[in-house]
């Protein structure tokens, strides 16, 4: 490993960054999001039928709900099995969410028909289209804040390129996170924004560590040195701990993914996923980023 | 600095038996005197878990208005208020409310029944008005000083579930006027609530004293919550229900305890592979990572941390940094051990240069930390401010007590450099 140049070789690196930004977009377009209610809005209804959830009961349940003169004509609604228990169904229905009154009557009506249902492990979830775009938007200030800020910390501490080439390295740890979620259709639901805000922690440490070492060099090397070798040499010097810092990491995350119930897993997955992500990005591209800015800023000045 | 090896070890098992005291007090509690005690961290009720994990329901309202601005945020802050008194008026105070975004109100209210009741109690408007026989308003209220729900005296010898008023100075006088007018021709005066009529009593006398009794189909239990939601006044705006939901505490328990059982085991990996690969040092850093949960875990009974999913992926990216700090550290002394440094100097040396590092990655999180504490909502600030706890107590542990207790172990003569150096290759 200690042979590896890392910016020598970035045209390894660009290949692998190009093709991952290629598979995650060909997700977004072909399998795009499995987008939950807490983003799209609507209700869904998590019911336990007593009776296995196959697909002819699912096909019933929608059938019931396009019936049902309560919800006007035509109701469309997906119901399907979850993944805990096989006698649970989800029925989600399209991005209007039904009233209490409607709710209640759906409610009934499957009780009705399934009268092995518990009604007592019934959730009822409704929310309103807005609240989605509200949460978008909170999240998305709160990100780019943060952000900003972090990127004018870095600046001060180091310079701008290696606060640019942390911020790029971020960006694409969360395309990494986006694409897991859509290449896995894991439901986008609240919990990616803590998976989001974990990874942003995570890969901004990682980074830092490693320009930390970089700037270390730099003040000391002797003048003449190219500042790529300058980069390589850090970045071999920092290898040891940020393959540690991730093992330790996985350790914890890892034993709560094979441990947890499935809610945990579809959080913990995403955030595996970007911390191997961010090991990636803080080894194999922050440095060569910083290079490559260094590079540009050098060519300006001799013209 | 030079203390006798005896001295060393009795200070290193000092220290030791502190980091265990501080564990014990966090599983067992503590208990001084009634006013003096802290509960242990597994006791029910200690820890507020969030809704994602203990269940109950959340309701999110928005308001309907055409303020914005400034105006719109003082409007929120009187529409907070106000919720709160209610909920606390309703006996619901473990239940959190907070504002969303510009213009919405959220209300989480754990292990409930039937929220939908509940949601009914506290959401009565409470818009107080009594009009005479023209339907002119003559009191509304603002002119209420204060109001009591219970079992009152309405006429002779008969009693009844009633809410009975204290009116304002002001409202004394309006109303004794108004009565004096309707008692001339024994007029009623109606008692309104958000424009519906609750009693039509007919009055008979001038009333002047500022008391009024409102009547009514009343239970105990609506007296009291009319009562309460009058006192605690009407919402600024109208608000609209746009998030409703319901979450099985059944699942939420099963997904609790998985996890702490999985982020236990995780640990304790964390430990064994700290301790091999880092030898020494690596045992210190795991003696202080003990130190670390069992602070972390004190300072939650402490604060009554309301802890969610996301604040516990908070508590385990901090975990991660924690032992992040010590890895830094400790690479650090490898090589000063390599160079041939004694065991002192080289991890003098490593805490040293390392901490340039710890400090800038430490400090751009907590950045983020603030910026999503304040900007962000529910999910998003819990994680925020597990996060940033742990920061804070993971810099104590990492920084200052693995450094005490590796000085110990020098000074205790454990000073064999490869005993310091981790098992990981000579750089070149």
């Amino acid at each position: 490993m200690s042979k590896f140049h890392f910016i020598k070789n970035q045209k390894v690196t660009l290949c692998v960054v190009a093709l991952v930004i290629l598979v995650g977009l060909i997700s977004f377009f072909v399998r795009g999001f499995n987008i939950d209610i807490d983003f799209s809005g609507g209700t869904e209804i998590k019911i336990d039928l007593g009776t296995e959830v196959t697909k002819e009961v699912c096909d019933d349940i929608n059938d019931i709900i396009r019936n049902h003169e309560k919800l006007g004509n035509d109701y469309v609604s997906s119901t399907t099995q979850s993944t805990d228990n096989i006698n649970m169904a989800i029925i989600r229905t399209g991005t209007a969410a039904l009233t209490n009154e409607q709710t209640l009557a759906l409610q009934d009506a499957l009780t009705a028909k399934y009268t092995n249902a518990n009604v007592n492990n019934v959730q009822i979830s409704t929310i309103a289209p807005t609240i989605g775009d509200q949460l978008t938007k909170t999240a998305i200030i709160a990100v780019a804040v943060a952000i900003v800020l972090m990127l004018v910390y870095i600046w001060i501490r180091f310079e701008a390129k290696s606060g640019i080439a942390a911020v790029l390295c971020l960006a694409h740890d969360l395309f990494v996170i986006f694409a897991a979620y859509s290449l896995l259709q894991i439901p986008v639901n609240s919990n990616i924004i803590a998976a989001l805000l974990t990874i942003l922690g995570y890969s901004i440490n990682a980074t830092i560590v490693v320009f930390d070492r970089v700037r270390e060099n730099k003040a000391k090397a002797e003048a003449g040195t190219e500042f790529s070798e300058v980069v390589n040499t850090g970045i071999h010097e920092t290898f040891g701990r940020s393959v540690n810092t991730t093992i330790t990491t996985l350790l914890t995350i890892g034993l709560i993914y094979i441990l947890g119930v499935d809610s945990i897993q579809q959080f913990a997955l995403p955030i595996i996923i970007g911390i191997v992500a961010g090991l990636f990005s803080s080894v194999f591209m922050s440095g060569m980023i910083w290079n490559a800015l260094a590079k540009i800023g050098k060519k300006k000045e001799s013209k | 600095m030079n203390y006798s090896r005896t001295a060393n070890i009795s200070r290193f098992v000092l220290l030791l038996l502190a980091i265990v005291f501080v564990c014990m007090v966090t599983v067992t509690g503590i208990y001084i005197d009634d006013d003096t005690q802290l509960k242990g961290i597994f006791e029910e009720g200690t820890i507020r878990l969030g809704l994602d994990l203990a269940g109950g329901s959340v309701v999110t309202f928005q308001a309907k208005t055409e303020d914005t601005g400034l105006d719109l945020e003082s409007g929120m802050d009187s529409v907070y208020t106000v919720m709160r008194d209610r909920l606390d008026g309703q006996g619901l105070t473990e239940a959190l409310c907070y504002l969303t975004g510009d213009d919405m109100i959220t209300i989480e209210i754990p292990d409930i029944e039937d929220p939908n009741e509940a949601i009914a109690n506290f959401m009565q408007t409470a818009k107080l008005q009594f009009k005479d026989k023209n339907g002119k308003v003559v009191i509304e209220g603002e002119h209420i000083e204060s109001a009591v729900g219970g079992n009152f005296q309405v006429s002779e010898g008969k009693y009844e579930y009633a809410v009975s008023l204290t009116l304002t100075a002001e409202g004394a006088k309006k109303f004794a006027a108004a009565t004096k007018t309707a008692a001339a021709t024994k007029d009623a005066i109606g008692i309104y609530i958000d424009g519906q009529m609750i009693s039509q009593p007919t009055v008979n006398e001038e009333i002047t004293d500022g008391q009024a009794i409102i009547t009514g189909n009343f239970t105990y239990e609506s007296a009291l919550a009319l009562a309460n939601n009058i006192n605690a006044g009407a919402f600024r705006y109208e608000l609209i229900p746009v998030e409703q939901r319901t979450v099985g505490a059944t699942l939420g328990e099963d997904s609790l305890s998985t996890s702490l059982f999985a982020g236990a085991i995780g640990v304790l990996l964390v430990l064994i592979f700290m301790s091999i690969y880092y030898k020494v040092p690596g045992i210190m850093a795991s003696i202080a990572l003990v130190a670390y949960v069992g602070i972390f875990g004190l300072v939650l009974v402490i604060f009554g941390t309301n802890l969610t999913l996301a604040g516990i992926a908070g508590i385990f990216l901090s975990i991660g940094m924690a032992v992040d700090a010590n890895v830094v550290i400790f690479e650090r002394v490898k090589e000063e051990i390599d160079l041939g440094k004694s065991a002192k100097a080289a991890v003098k040396a490593g805490f040293k240069r390392a901490f340039s590092a710890i400090l800038d990655s430490n400090v751009t999180t907590i950045i983020a930390c603030a910026v999503l504490y304040f900007l962000g909502s529910g999910t998003i600030k819990g994680f925020a401010s597990t996060l940033f706890i742990g920061i804070v107590i993971s810099l104590f542990t990492a920084l200052v007590i693995t450094k005490v207790l590796l000085n110990l172990c020098i000074g205790m003569g454990i000073t064999e450099p490869k005993k310091y150096r981790s098992l990981g290759r000579r750089a070149k």
